[in-house]
């Protein structure tokens, strides 16, 4: 059973990086875009891809803590022990893009929504990096088990920690200009969709880059990890370096939906890859998923509760994907409401 | 002692007084939580509020109605967002400060939040369609979008207060020799014994709190003389919601002190502040506990605790004092006087909002139209900042008087706090981070509020993820937007 909820976490994870994620890396681009006349186009598409969608979005996490903290709770104490300055950062971080993301839309005075932007666009990018630098420390091995604080330093100041907030951050990147391709291109936008398919293929060069730098980054720094990508994860290791390859060739002949179709895949790949990777471990190479497991009791909580979510969130979920991509199309195109008489 | 010496020695207490981290953590999470149980029936009863006057507005064609449902799920947006980042804090917390209580307990705490996270997901998503709605959705379908919201508010809350209430009953666990949790029931954790009363009076303290809280932003507009239907409409609603909440939150609360007396007797002698155990115990109003165990100051009602406690044996109802607490186990002196005072707090402002509801309730039924005199509007403006107090008055009952425990006879506050000696920094920064988004919040609001006063139609659309576009042209009308593009 801990196994099922390992899987759960694991997935949940994937959910965050690949939905989340794209918000993230929105914000990135919503910090490059420039000053208010030349990044005002930019930002009105930013905004309208993730207005609808990033609150939602943003409670994958919610979800992720409450399963880690619910079926594991050692490790979660564990991890927030060794990585409370990194995790500090990430929940101001994220108060800080949560809050001035919904304040930017309120407020009128171009000083006042380049402020909010700015403190919305800043945390956008401290945000992934924090989340991957603890990735990165969890899977090099450095939270003890135990419920024990690690090193409150080398933790997340560690090779594979750099490498896994940069990679994060550029992944986030890549996704969220490949989404806005597709949404610029849905309403028309054939200007703002070239803007972003150039950054979409800059990003998926820079994720290249950055995963296979990556490679020896792990083989000195985490070498059980480095063991296990290359042996038992490697077929998704490479799916993923495919998958992101031809993303890539795709976002270059400019064939949209496929590019992005392959980018999710690519991240997708990665994310469970590690969770292969590691299996099964929680916490390489101290703790096992089996070990960490609360009492039975709970993990069929958790389950049951994870199925309540399948039945009652997703349709709920995927009615919101459906609005907000048709509220992109074109006022006429969509049929006027109208009172009963 | 020389001047210098007593210097250095302050210096050094106080370094060793910023080192520990019991008293920042302490601080720091009650602070976040403070703020964050403000936002909490805004959350949890705007929605009903909203979709209340967007039934009106749809059903009998009322143009205001619609107008008011249309900004408040505007507002509503707003305060979601901000409350949404304050309670992923929260979780971030759990771990960050208490990691031994999470190490320890998780299990079984955790349970109650599995189920919130569903409540919270429906929460997002509903609330998202349902701003989104206004202009892409039928009348009716809108409407409904907006239900969702409000169960998973209800829910939601429920689940979040049955995980406190488990700490402060906590069941639904077996222990090992070395006191590790070896077998978890969910449902008794969830359902533990506190949770049903508890869980109640949290919930009508939302729709409490949120009635009085949106009903004095109306009653501020109608004393600076907008009286025009629109407001008092607002003000109907909220108050409407607000004065059903009053008297049940009575009840309610009664029968929750009574529980308080029956199981948690530690509390309920520093609620009542009664030093040794006896019968015939005085309602203490005001007043203060002494390092010495006395009592001074106040103004006792002879005999009305006892009564209060179990008003089958009146006076002569025996309440436990606090002389029966192991000295390991017991409050500090400081702790026993703020559980007292927010009860009197609690309980006072409790009163004072229930006779106002009743002024209002009795101006319905022998004039038939609410209050508008000069008097009520002041009070009612005052209202909200009362209900508020009010609520935070009763938290503090709730948490300083399960001290020294986090965990109801099973863990101390202490023993559950992070060893991190950095915490008097994320304190500071929390501190400030909140200052400013509070005063935002409140700024953002209030221009949000003038520009929809101006007609200012770009600024209605502009909302989060909101409406561009009037739902169609006859609406247009009656609302009284103007068809206009948002500011880019």
């Amino acid at each position: 059973m801990s196994t099922a909820v390992a899987v759960v976490l694991l997935l949940a994870a994937l959910a965050y990086a690949v939905f989340a994620g794209a918000d993230f890396g929105a914000g990135l681009w919503d910090l490059t875009a420039g000053g208010p006349q030349r990044g005002a186009h930019p930002r009105a598409a930013i905004d309208a891809s993730i207005g609808p969608v990033w609150e939602a979005n943003h409670v994958w996490l919610i979800f992720i803590f409450v399963v880690l903290w619910t079926s594991f709770p050692e490790a979660y104490a564990s991890i927030t022990l060794t990585m409370f300055v990194p995790l500090t950062i990430a929940a101001l971080g994220i108060v800080l893009r949560g809050s001035s993301f919904a304040f930017r839309k309120e407020v009128v005075r171009t000083r006042d929504r380049r402020n909010f932007g700015t403190a919305f666009a800043v945390s956008s990018i401290l945000v992934p990096y924090c989340m991957g630098a603890i990735v990165g420390g969890i899977a090099s091995g450095r939270v003890p088990a135990g419920g024990r604080a690690g090193d409150p330093v080398d933790s997340w100041n560690n090779p594979t920690s750099v490498l896994g907030g940069v990679l994060a951050v550029v992944v986030v990147a890549y996704l969220s200009a490949v989404y806005l391709v597709w949404d610029t291109r849905r309403v028309g936008d054939l200007e703002l969709a070239g803007y972003f398919r150039r950054r979409a293929i800059a990003s998926a060069v820079a994720a290249g880059i950055v995963a296979l730098g990556g490679i020896a980054v792990l083989h000195a720094d985490a070498p059980y990890l480095f063991g296990e990508l290359t042996s038992r994860a490697l077929p998704l290791v490479l799916l993923s370096a495919l998958c992101g390859a031809g993303s890539l060739l795709l976002l270059v002949r400019d064939a949209t939906h496929g590019a992005r179709l392959l980018a999710v895949a690519a991240v997708a790949a990665v994310v469970i890859g590690w969770g292969v990777a590691q299996w099964p471990y929680l916490l390489p190479t101290s703790l096992t998923v089996s070990a960490a497991a609360a009492p039975s009791g709970t993990l069929t909580a958790v389950l049951v509760a994870t199925g309540l979510a399948a039945v009652l969130v997703l349709p709920g979920l995927i009615l919101l994907y459906v609005l907000a991509q048709r509220g992109l199309l074109p006022e006429e195109d969509t049929a006027p409401a109208t009172l009963p008489r | 002692m020389h001047a210098g010496q007593a210097a250095i020695v302050t210096l050094v207490d106080l370094a060793v007084a910023a080192a520990n981290p019991v008293p920042w953590a302490r601080a720091q999470m009650a602070f976040t939580l403070a703020f964050h149980i403000i936002l909490v029936p805004l959350g949890v009863s705007w929605a009903f509020m909203t979709l209340v006057a967007n039934y009106r507005g749809v059903r009998h064609h009322d143009a205001d109605a619609m107008r008011l449902a249309h900004r408040w799920s505007a507002y509503m947006a707003v305060t979601f967002a901000v409350g949404a980042v304050t309670g992923t804090v929260l979780s971030f917390e759990f771990g960050l400060l208490w990691p031994h209580f999470m190490g320890q307990w998780g299990e079984a705490f955790g349970v109650p939040f599995a189920f919130e996270g569903i409540f919270f997901f429906i929460e997002a998503i509903f609330i998202a369609i349902y701003l989104f709605g206004w202009r892409r959705l039928k009348p009716w379908t809108h409407f409904w979008t907006g239900v969702p919201i409000v169960l998973a508010g209800i829910f939601g809350a429920v689940s979040v207060v049955a995980a406190n209430a488990w700490m402060n009953a906590p069941s639904g666990f077996t222990l090992n020799s070395a006191g590790e949790v070896v077998t978890v029931d969910p449902i008794k954790v969830i359902f533990n014994a506190a949770m049903p009363l508890e869980a109640a009076h949290m919930l009508v303290a939302a729709y409490l709190v949120g009635g009085f809280l949106i009903a004095s932003v109306y009653a501020v507009g109608m004393l600076r003389g907008r009286r025009d239907r629109y407001h008092r409409l607002a003000l109907i609603i909220a108050f409407s919601v607000a004065a059903v909440a009053t008297p049940i939150q009575m009840g309610v609360g009664d029968s929750l002190a009574r529980w308080v007396y029956n199981d948690q007797p530690v509390k309920f002698a520093a609620i009542e502040l009664v030093p040794t155990t006896s019968s015939d115990v005085p309602e203490t109003i005001l007043g203060r506990l002494n390092d010495n165990g006395t009592v001074s100051g106040g103004i006792p009602i002879p005999g009305l605790a006892s009564w209060l406690s179990d008003p089958a044996t009146g006076k002569s109802t025996i309440v436990q004092g606090l002389n029966t607490v192991p000295a390991a186990q017991e409050p500090t002196i400081r702790q026993i006087n703020t559980v007292h005072l927010a009860w009197d707090v609690m309980v006072g402002l409790g009163t004072l909002l229930f006779l106002l509801s009743a002024w209002y309730w009795l101006t319905w039924v022998f004039r038939r139209r609410m209050p508008e005199n000069k008097p009520f509007l002041w009070v009612t403006a005052a209202s909200g900042a009362l209900a508020v107090i009010t609520m935070e008055a009763g938290w503090v009952v709730t948490e300083v008087g399960r001290q020294p425990w986090i965990v109801y006879k099973y863990m101390t506050v202490t023993e559950a706090a992070t060893g991190n000696s950095g915490v008097w920094i994320t304190f500071l920064a929390v501190l400030g981070l909140y200052i400013g988004l509070g005063v935002t919040t409140v700024l953002v609001l209030r221009g949000m509020n003038r520009r929809f006063r101006r007609g200012d139609a770009a600024a209605e659309q502009a909302a989060p993820y909101g409406p561009r576009k009037p739902l169609d042209d006859t609406i247009g009308e009656t609302v009284g937007e103007q068809e206009q593009e948002p500011v880019p």
